[in-house]
Parts: C-alpha cells; sequence; structure tokens
C-alpha cells in the first residue's frame, strides 16, 4: 500500500484541449518505460435508450490505450450506463463501441468491471471469490492478486469478516487476476470512509502504473476525478460536456493549485 | 461467563420439564390419575424396556423412520427440483406455477380416501403421502430462494465469464440455499404429522400401529411411549437439518457468531 515509493514516470500520453487558463505544468511524456497492455476504447456515435428516454445520445468519443479517464456528471446522466456499453451488459442502440478496434459484442473477457458494492460471494472464502472464474492456475494467480492489494493473509477468511475497504480490494484483486487491457471503476469508492478512500485511490493508481490498462472511472466526486486521472470528462445528458487533460505528475499532491482550478473548472460544468 | 452460571444457564430450560414430570409420577403414584389416563411415568419406562427388549420398538422405529425418509427424499426431490425448475426458467414458472398453488391449497390429509383406493394400505400410501406433505414446502422455498439471490451477485458472475452451470452451482445454489433449508425444516415437520396420521389410520406395521394396537387392550402406557418416540424422532429430525445448517452455511455471518460463542 506505499504507492508513493513507486515512481513510474507516466503522465498522459496525449495532450487533449485545455481551456487556456489553465496552464499544465511542465511535464515528462515518455511513456516508453510502461508495459502498454492496455486497450484502446472508441465510441462512434453511440446512443442508448431505455424505452423513451435516450440516455447517451450520440457518444463521439476515444480513448487511448492505457489512458485514466474519469467521468463525472450528475446522476442518471449516463454514466453508469456508459460502463454497461463498455462491458457488454448492454448493447447500443446505434453507434457502435470499440475496444481495441473491435466492436463490443456480448461480454468481454478483456474488460473488467468494480462495482459500488464489491459484490463478493458471501459462501466462497476469499482466495476461491478472487479465482471465481476458476481458470487454469487460478489459485497462484489468485494468491499474487490478493498480494497485490495487500491482503495475501486474509486468502482463507470469509468474506463477512472483512472490512468494507478490504472487500473492494478483494474486488479489485478479482478484477486484475486475469490482466485485463480495460478496467473499468463504478463508483468504487463511494461508500468508503475518508481514509481507506485514499488508501484504495494510491492502491489503484500503484496497480494502474505498473499493469497499465486502461481505466475508465466513474465517480460523483470531482476531486476524486482530477486526483486520479490523466482526462476528465463531464457526462451530461448523454453528451460530453467538457474534456480536460490532467497532466500534472504522480504522485499528486491534495493541496495542488492547479488541480483546484481544474476542479473549479469541472465543477462548473456539471 | 464463570463456569457455574454457565451451568445455571444449561440446567434452567429443563427445570418446568423436569417440575411437571415429578408433578405426574407422583399424582400417578397417590392414584389421583388413573391408569387409563395417564400411567405413571416409571410404569412408560417399564414399557419402553419391555419393547426394546423384545425388538418391536426398534422394528417398528425402523418402518416408521424408513417410510418418513422415502416419501421426504421422492417428494423433497420434487419439489426441489420443480422449484428450481420454477426458480430459473420464467416460462417453466408461467407454465407450472398456478397448478402447483392449486394443488399446494388441497390439505394433503383430505386425499387419504383417494390414496387407500389407490394404493390400499401398503407402504405406496404412506409413502405416497409424506411424499406429497414434504413436496411444497421444499417447492415454495426453493423457488423463493432462486428468486431472491442477489441479483447483482449474478450479474457480477455473468460479467467473470461463469458458465451457466458454474453460476448455478456457486452462485445460485448457494445463494438459496438458506431458504431451501428452512423448507427443508418445515417438510420434516410436515412428514410427521403425515406419516403419523397415516399409520394411525391404516398400518400393520410401524409406530402409529403400534400405539393404535396398543389402544385397543388399553395399553395406555405403550400409548405414551409411542408418542414420545414420535416426539424423539421428530426432535432428533429437526437436530440433524440444523447440524446440515451449520455444515452448509458456515460462511454465514449468523452462524460464525454462534459457533464462536459456543467454542
Amino acid at each position: 500500500m506505499r504507492a508513493a515509493n513507486i515512481n513510474l514516470r507516466w503522465v498522459s500520453p496525449l495532450g487533449f484541449d485545455d481551456p487556456a487558463a489553465l496552464v499544465p505544468p511542465a511535464a515528462d511524456r515518455d511513456i516508453a518505460g510502461r508495459p502498454g497492455k492496455g486497450l484502446a476504447i472508441r465510441f462512434e456515435n453511440t446512443v442508448k435508450s431505455f424505452g423513451e428516454r435516450q440516455v447517451i445520445a450520440g457518444l463521439d468519443l476515444e480513448i487511448p490505450a492505457g489512458q485514466f479517464v474519469a467521468i463525472v456528471g450528475r446522476s442518471g446522466g449516463g454514466k453508469t450506463t456508459l460502463l454497461r456499453l463498455l462491458s457488454g451488459l448492454e448493447a447500443p442502440n446505434q453507434g457502435r463501441v470499440l475496444i481495441d478496434d473491435n466492436p463490443v459484442a456480448g461480454l468481454q473477457s478483456s474488460v473488467r468491471l468494480l462495482f459500488q458494492e464489491a459484490r463478493l460471494l458471501p459462501w466462497q472464502r476469499v482466495i476461491s471469490n478472487v479465482g471465481i472464474a476458476r481458470t487454469p492456475g487460478w489459485r497462484e494467480a489468485a494468491q499474487a492478486a490478493l498480494a497485490d492489494v495487500g491482503l495475501a493473509d486474509r486468502a482463507h477468511d470469509w468474506p463477512a469478516v472483512l472490512s468494507g475497504g478490504q472487500r473492494q480490494r478483494v474486488a479489485l484483486a478479482r478484477a486484475l487476476i486475469n490482466h485485463p487491457g480495460v478496467l473499468l471503476l463504478d463508483e468504487p469508492f463511494g461508500a468508503l470512509d475518508a481514509l481507506t478512500r485514499q488508501e484504495m485511490h494510491q492502491l489503484v493508481t500503484q496497480i494502474w502504473q505498473t499493469h497499465g490498462f486502461t481505466t475508465v472511472l466513474i465517480t460523483h466526486d470531482v476531486r476524486e476525478a482530477v486526483t486520479l486521472a490523466d482526462r476528465v470528462l463531464v457526462l451530461r445528458d448523454g453528451r460530453i460536456a467538457l474534456d480536460l487533460s490532467v497532466p500534472n505528475a504522480r504522485p499528486r499532491a491534495a493541496g495542488n493549485a492547479h488541480l483546484a482550478a481544474l476542479e473549479a473548472a469541472v465543477l462548473k460544468e456539471v | 461467563m464463570t463456569g457455574r452460571s454457565r451451568y445455571l444457564d444449561a440446567l434452567i430450560p429443563w427445570l418446568l420439564p423436569v417440575a411437571l414430570v415429578a408433578a405426574w409420577e407422583t399424582a400417578a403414584r397417590l392414584g389421583f390419575l388413573s391408569a387409563r389416563v395417564l400411567p405413571a411415568l416409571s410404569d412408560v419406562v417399564i414399557a419402553f424396556w419391555h419393547s426394546l427388549r423384545d425388538g418391536t420398538l426398534l422394528h417398528h422405529v425402523a418402518i416408521s423412520s424408513r417410510r418418513a425418509l422415502y416419501g421426504l427424499l421422492i417428494g423433497g426431490g420434487i419439489g426441489f427440483a420443480l422449484g428450481v425448475l420454477t426458480g430459473a426458467v420464467p416460462i417453466a414458472e408461467k407454465l407450472l406455477d398456478t397448478s402447483v398453488q392449486m394443488l399446494r391449497n388441497i390439505p394433503h390429509l383430505a386425499i387419504i380416501p383417494l390414496v387407500i383406493l389407490w394404493f390400499g394400505i401398503g407402504e405406496e400410501a404412506k409413502i405416497f403421502l409424506v411424499a406429497i406433505g414434504s413436496l411444497f414446502p421444499i417447492y415454495l422455498n426453493t423457488f423463493h430462494g432462486i428468486r431472491t439471490v442477489d441479483r447483482g451477485l449474478v450479474e457480477m458472475a455473468r460479467v467473470y465469464g461463469l458458465s451457466s452451470s458454474a453460476l448455478f452451482l456457486r452462485v445460485i445454489l448457494p445463494g438459496a440455499l438458506p431458504s431451501i433449508l428452512v423448507g427443508l425444516r418445515y417438510a420434516l415437520g410436515i412428514m410427521w404429522l403425515t406419516l403419523i396420521v397415516s399409520e394411525t389410520i391404516s398400518a400393520s406395521e410401524g409406530i402409529g400401529y403400534m400405539t393404535m394396537n396398543a389402544r385397543e387392550f388399553l395399553q395406555t402406557d405403550v400409548v405414551l411411549l409411542g408418542i414420545i418416540v414420535y416426539a424423539l424422532l421428530g426432535k432428533l429430525a429437526d437436530s440433524a437439518t440444523r447440524a446440515l445448517e451449520h455444515l452448509a452455511l458456515s460462511w454465514h455471518p449468523a452462524y460464525q457468531t454462534k459457533m464462536a460463542v459456543a467454542a
């Protein structure tokens, strides 16, 4: 859990249009040192409606491989639907969703989703929850994934005896076990207390830096978005209302003035 | 808790039964209670000893237990299979549930005359009645258990690529198990009740026969013995299910705390 000690040189690989007032600090744009296992994501004029209500209204969006994107917006703005389209739980009414240039059709094994709740099977021990798909060699892989999230010693506990933060870490380990190309985070830190949430932020950042998957985080918390992501999108009425890149180097200090300015800019659009 | 107060704690539930039995024995010995109404407990114990020695008690208990077990296995098995089917397949629910609910509302003991016409008074009749009686509680609770499995867990399992059989065995069945076990306990109660009634009406063996036979000869002590044996068998079956619950639901927080207290 000491994310701060791991200092990989990593910043946003692509510069996106910043509001002119926000001058990004000088940043090193070298990404060669990272294991590039992330997959690129593309939405092409995607429309998703539930009955009469259009939740995603003609979305065009490109997310390069390995990027950490945060999507903020009000409830009912289509954030969760966007993740469900990416994971293949929902199919678009129009347009396409592509991962690594392949259209998403049905559930994707390269995409893993972390839910708001941990969704662990209470009747399986922690290690069996992590290796839920029972792929060959799952025990070793699950043990390694648990070590990644700092829970190697809890492998044989029941989920019921873990704290909320520990359960989310187990869920994270479960998502990581098969080395996904895309990790989707559906407000997984919302129910955690402030300290635990900060620990989870460090952990997710650290794991993302080592594994290099593309990450899409959905959150209500604008500060969380600018602290974690390379790029913050505001989703309003099924459309992108703001697309902002966060070029600050990691680890990011909490009181950074540039981050605060970005946060204010995002809040204005939400 | 100190050792002494723990002993006291364990004794408290037994105070009332022991007092009642003592009062009963005294009343019978002093002649306040006629032996035809209620024989002394010591007479029942003697009757128990006699029937144990000549082997009749064990014979009748074995016969009754076999009927109960077969009936439960057949009825419970059908109820479980139907519950899984209607719980998991919406079209099966549409097709079957209304019919099952109609059948369920017939008191199963009301069909005894029909059952005697169909099967006579042999083993089949009793096993059939027990099976019908234990089918519905298990059906209802299996159906309910499967329907109330956390949708979020099912969705998670799908996202993580579980096959249908793995989804059923690792997510749906364990999720429904607490409810299914409630159904099993309920079915056990109905199982004994049905067995007692059907053995009392027509049988040539079994505990019900033993008590009815004793009634003809005014052996109230044997009648009482039969009732006590029924109570013990019922309690035994219930304890067995509770042990099964502990075994199968050891993941459940409620059972973990209980075990921690017991340890």
